[in-house]
């Protein structure tokens, strides 16, 4: 396939925060504004500002009306003109929904499958990272070609043979069934990669080495206290992207035993009919990873922005 | 592990003295061996479990898809496979819904991809100013990509509700008619793409942003001096200067296009979301192959629908070389 003509980390995106950075994954914002940089050209107009604020009102009205609508009952999210203020039925709707759409269930799954997931894709990643950028080995650039070529594998071609192995595991309907699959990502060990042959001074590992320190324990004393920052970022990024996961949950999950995206199609396919109620599930369902960007979202960001992470 | 007994000149002894003579010499080459061991082995190791996952539940799985393409499986009885050569393939090429899904799928495709690539661009533009709370602007963006489909396609549903949706009051404010857009075809095919193009407008922005700020300063300055305008600094200097970002990000959008599956099932709302509507008006390749297998309980149909998915994302890509050659040959 064409993956020569897939620069991952695209040479001309800046590289990862230099070495001895700190334990704060991205502080480059302010180190911005201190020196003009590369590619900062002009101060903002009045007329950029309002582009801005116009696209910040697009991303965010939908959820705002969310919350407007979930907080409402059915009449008035149905009049015309539409509500534009939050109503008094709020806490309401969000228990009723909650109840409805069996929701305590899907956020425990979905906690479980997104915490595990994102655990173990730190782990092997940053271990393969590590290999990738610091280890000498034969086959090394093969290998490290392959990884990014998996990564032009959608896979969600492989369900049908997918789901007849969950069945023969007897896993159909488990968690398990959704986790196992999605352990690795060859993202991810790219992303870890590129962080680490930056941030990782080659002397540190020998020094280990001179030591008599075992891969392993080089590892754990002194690839993982450089890698921290670039973990966390992935840890956050591959949870959002597992939590929104639907394709493969939807497929081999079912409503006794949903994750949070799978429970929200419930409230669609006409079980509730009281549009407020199936706004009150939509944000229920969104309300953790929305906690979680309003705390991270600045680490988030910088996290995609270094790595160009899609997991 | 016992190389940590080892010394460091150990390191180099290939050849030492002949075993068992003395106790010590002997613990020291049996280090010497696990060093070297751990040296050689350990890159392995550690690359092992990505490459184990994956050949597990992604390669296997993909080979694997191929031949169940050419049995009758049904989901009741998945251990009887019957052979059946390439009957499900001229099946799926008699089957008018195939078609259809294949054209959806591509035309919500380019509908949901080009206006939001072009959209991130020019935010990333905005972003890339000396500004005042870009923090916010950033995240703000990005808010959309922590929706997970599910929340994001059922506000959307309310948003584009034909009798007391928001937007078609906002139209009726213009002037227009209420539109349907769930049975309109076009109309829901537009809707669905609005949900694409909110969820990942930003993201890719961001993409974009981290390559503009790696162009050097002086680039602009140049093309400044040779009296180049805002809008030819931007058409010379920034877009050639994130070629390979936008690559990156058409190559990733394509592969979510030809895969979609979660917007067009929830946005038809009810029963008929695996059919994508009650004319089929919106169903993707992606809703088809899950209508075959789990619905009608044909896997090897489904299959055949995946395999055609793969051809489908191979041949976009080599459409999309040859287009890359032509325009490099006309330049």
């Amino acid at each position: 396939m064409t993956t020569d003509s897939l620069p991952v980390r695209p040479p001309d995106t800046p590289v990862a925060p230099q070495p001895g950075s700190g334990p704060r994954p991205a502080p480059r914002r302010r180190r911005f504004s201190l020196r003009p940089s590369a590619g900062r050209q002009h101060h903002a107009g009045p007329l950029a500002y309002v582009l801005l604020g116009l696209a910040s009102l697009l991303s965010l009205f939908p959820l705002y009306w969310t919350l407007v609508a979930a907080s409402s009952d059915n009449t008035r999210v149905t009049q015309t003109p539409p509500p534009f203020l939050p109503g008094p039925h709020l806490l309401e709707n969000l228990g009723k929904a909650w109840q409805d759409a069996a929701l305590g269930k899907a956020m425990f799954n979905s906690l479980v499958v997104a915490g595990a997931v994102a655990l173990s894709t730190v782990l092997f990643a940053t271990l393969a990272g590590f290999a990738f950028a610091k280890l000498r080995f034969k086959g090394r650039n093969i290998l490290l070609m392959l990884v990014i070529g998996t990564m032009m594998v959608p896979p969600q071609l492989g369900v049908v043979p997918l789901f007849m192995m969950m069945t023969e595991l007897g896993w159909g309907q488990k968690l398990p069934a959704v986790i196992f699959p999605t352990l690795v990502s060859a993202v991810g060990v790219f992303f870890m990669r590129q962080y680490l042959a930056e941030a990782l001074p080659d002397e540190l590992v020998e020094a280990g080495r001179v030591d008599g320190a075992h891969s392993l324990r080089i590892f754990w004393s002194i690839v993982l206290p450089v890698a921290r920052p670039a973990m966390a970022v992935l840890f956050m990024i591959t949870f959002v992207h597992t939590w929104n996961d639907f394709f493969w949950p939807f497929i081999v999950l079912d409503m006794s035993n949903p994750t949070v995206p799978v429970a929200l199609t419930q409230l669609s396919a006409g079980y509730v009919r009281d549009q407020s109620l199936i706004m009150a599930g939509a944000l229920l369902g969104t309300l953790p990873l929305l906690a979680l960007f309003v705390v991270f979202g600045r680490q988030i960001v910088g996290g995609i922005m270094q790595g160009a992470v899609k997991g | 592990m016992a190389t940590s007994t080892s010394s460091p000149q150990d390191r180099t002894t290939g050849t030492g003295p002949p075993p068992g003579t003395d106790p010590g010499v002997k613990r020291r080459r049996r280090g010497a061996l696990l060093h070297r061991l751990d040296v050689k082995g350990a890159p392995y190791a550690f690359i092992a479990p990505f490459f184990v996952v994956f050949a597990a539940f992604s390669f296997y799985p993909l080979i694997y898809t191929s031949w169940i393409s050419l049995h009758r499986v049904e989901l009741a009885s998945l251990d009887f496979m019957e052979w059946v050569g390439f009957d499900n393939y001229l099946a799926l090429v008699r089957d008018e819904r195939f078609w259809n899904a294949l054209g959806n799928t591509i035309t919500i495709g380019v509908l949901s991809t080009v206006p939001q690539l072009l959209m991130a661009l020019g935010l990333a533009h905005l972003l890339n100013y000396r500004l005042r709370g870009s923090t916010f602007f950033r995240v703000a963006s990005l808010t959309p990509y922590a929706t997970s489909v599910g929340a994001a396609a059922l506000v959307f549903t309310m948003l584009f509700e034909r009798d007391f949706g928001m937007i078609n009051w906002g139209l009726s404010l213009f002037g227009f008619e209420h539109l349907d857009w769930e049975n309109n075809k076009w109309a829901a095919q537009a809707a669905i793409s609005v949900i694409v193009i909110w969820r990942w407008t930003g993201y890719n922005a961001l993409l974009y942003l981290a390559a503009m700020q790696a162009i050097p300063r002086d680039r602009y300055e140049a093309a400044a001096i040779d009296g180049a305008s805002r809008w030819q600094q931007f058409t010379k200097v920034t877009v050639p200067g994130i070629r390979s970002t936008i690559v990156f990000t058409i190559v990733l959008s394509t592969i979510g296009a030809t895969q979609l599956f979660g917007e067009p099932l929830i946005f038809g709302q009810g029963p008929n979301g695996v059919t994508g509507g009650a004319d089929n008006q919106y169903q993707t390749l992606g809703l088809l192959l899950y209508e075959e297998g789990w619905k009608s309980y044909q896997m090897g149909r489904a299959a055949t629908v995946a395999w055609a998915m793969f051809l489908l994302l191979i041949l976009v890509f080599v459409v999309q070389r040859l287009v890359k050659r032509f325009v490099a040959r006309k330049a």
